[in-house]
């Protein structure tokens, strides 16, 4: 066993697990903090909808879609002077979140839209019948009855987050995926880049898990 | 008292304006139960939605206790909306929330009732509703029947003065459909809540209703107490949907008056006549025969009714006829 992993330092593997672990856990709540208020937003100015709205929503959709639509690798090295200004510095755990953020927030909030669409107009009519304003209607019957999908939503963004994560190595960014390109890649470490994949499907298998746990319970369908 | 007066709506379609509902007038009484049937695409859904304004009208006014629901502001609206209960097809209970929150939660919106006052007025109602038992559980748990009451139960929680059914019984099979109805009248009676009913079924009208508009494209087109419009339906529309809800086949009918001998006619008795021997004694009396087309004795909500089709031969048929009218019974010559 000794001999199959002889480079790999179980230290440094330690702090990038934290490293990673950090990374996605800060990213995803912010991600979630932005996207579920973008989300309802997009969802109630769509068509049809409470508070139609076609120029906000057409506004709100195209910022959505711009940002899903650069590959995260580009958005990494796009973001560097706003990261920059927003935190000092573009390198480490810290100068990956805002990346991580600009791409799992409009993702997350694309999930969320889709939830709320999927909630029964019928539900969202009795709600107003007895006279609920726009803020109860959401925050009283639309939230709740989505709560399952959104659940799954912020576990996929959460998976789709820790491939991010991994990725921001390429610009300096700590954690797993720093790892394997330091190590794994370019000193052609094959049993650093063995480790840190298993963790990392480790990982993302274990968030798949608890996603799926978390559905079940709030589901009563 | 619900009065529309010249209430008409058009939704625009791109640049086409497509007219869902003719200009309406018709006063609903406080207290009664009032029926809107027609098919669907007739309009009834959009007319009863205007009630509590789920849709804005085109033009007109709805004066509710003489007051104009139609000039309402947002905040206004709200608070009227809690003295206006609805129950709907699909039941529309919150799948998140247990059966007592699912009943509870207008008065949570409504923001002005403790916990404790919800609580009390929960139990009160699921009591009422027949469903104190099954407060914990959540609305897939339940059959049809109990996700109706408990939409009921939820409808009358901020203790409204008028309730909406749209289609409320559609969804439930005959006899649940019996149960719900009969709760319905029920809470009409105690309460003395006015209850505005829309439905395709005229057998729901006959039921539970006081009065019945009957809708065709978008307008009404015959109103008037339920015994008068089930009984002596004038309009073609109002007569198919009589019909329907008798099982009456009309080829058949007519192949049965075809072969039939003599004078045809219909006798449509209500309330105590409709238990007299009246036949008999007239035959004897005027010396017609009589035969039995068809016929049926049923009620009309709570008044009883009875209408037969008899072919007549011999005797003396004006005077046989004299003596059914005599009887309060209405005589129609078919042929």
């Amino acid at each position: 066993m000794e001999e199959l992993l002889t480079n790999v330092n179980w230290n440094e593997i330690g702090g990038a697990s934290w490293e990673t672990l950090v990374m996605v856990g800060l990213s995803l709540l912010f991600s979630v903090l932005i996207g579920l208020p973008v989300g309802v937003l997009l969802f109630l100015t769509g068509k049809r909808q409470l508070l139609e709205q076609p120029v906000a929503y057409a506004v709100l959709s195209f910022v959505v879609n711009i940002l899903r639509s650069v590959p995260f690798i580009i958005l990494l090295i796009v973001m560097i002077p706003v990261t920059v200004m927003l935190i000092g510095t573009s390198l480490g755990v810290a100068g990956a979140i805002p990346p991580l953020v600009a791409g799992g927030a409009p993702f997350f909030a694309r999930l969320v839209e889709t939830s709320l669409r999927e909630v029964d107009r019928g539900i969202i009519e009795a709600t107003r019948a007895m006279g609920a304003s726009v803020r109860q209607v959401v925050l009283g019957a639309l939230l709740p009855e989505a709560m399952p999908g959104i659940i799954a939503g912020i576990t996929v963004t959460a998976i789709t987050l820790v491939s991010y994560a991994a990725m921001s190595g390429v610009v300096g960014g700590g954690g797993l995926g720093d790892l394997a390109i330091r190590f794994g890649y370019q000193r052609f470490q094959t049993d650093v880049m063995i480790i840190t994949v298993a963790l990392l499907v480790i990982f993302v298998q274990l968030l798949q898990m608890l996603g799926d746990r978390l559905v079940l319970y709030f589901s009563r369908r | 008292m619900i009065e529309f007066e010249q209430v008409e709506k058009s939704y625009q379609i791109g640049k086409r304006v497509i007219p869902a509902l003719h200009p309406i007038s018709l006063s609903i009484q406080t207290g009664e139960v009032f029926g809107i049937v027609g098919h669907s695409g007739a309009g009834k859904s959009t007319l009863v939605r205007l009630i509590n304004r789920l849709e804005d009208p085109s033009g007109g006014r709805i004066l509710i206790d003489g007051e104009d629901v139609t000039g309402y502001d947002a905040a206004e609206l709200r608070a009227f909306r809690r003295k206006v209960g609805m129950i709907f097809q699909h039941f529309n209970l919150l799948s998140s929330k247990t059966v007592s929150d699912n009943v509870g939660f207008p008065m949570k919106v409504a923001g002005i009732y403790s916990r404790r006052e919800i609580q009390a007025r929960v139990d009160e109602l699921l009591k009422r509703v027949g469903l104190a038992d099954q407060a914990r559980k959540y609305p897939t748990q339940l059959s049809g029947g109990q996700k109706q009451r408990v939409g009921i139960a939820r409808a009358l929680a901020c203790r409204p003065t008028v309730l909406l059914c749209d289609e409320a019984t559609s969804a439930l099979d005959p006899q649940t459909t019996q149960s719900v109805l009969r709760l319905l009248a029920e809470i009409n009676r105690e309460l003395g809540l006015t209850i505005v009913l829309i439905t395709h079924e005229m057998d729901v009208v006959r039921r539970v209703c006081d009065r019945v508009a009957v809708m065709d494209s978008g307008k009404v087109v015959e109103m008037g107490p339920v015994t008068e419009v089930f009984l002596h339906p004038q309009h073609a529309t109002t007569r198919d949907f009589v019909f329907e809800s008798e099982n009456i086949d009309r080829d058949e009918m007519h192949q049965d008056m075809q072969q039939a001998l003599g004078r045809i006619l219909r006798l449509t008795f209500k309330g105590e006549a409709t238990y007299k021997p009246l036949l008999g004694h007239v035959a004897r009396e005027s010396g017609v025969d009589f035969s039995i087309l068809s016929g049926r004795i049923d009620h009309i909500k709570e008044t009883p009714y009875g209408q037969l089709t008899l072919s007549l031969v011999g005797g003396n048929l004006e005077r046989a006829m004299q003596a059914l009218t005599d009887a309060d019974v209405h005589v129609e010559v078919l042929r």
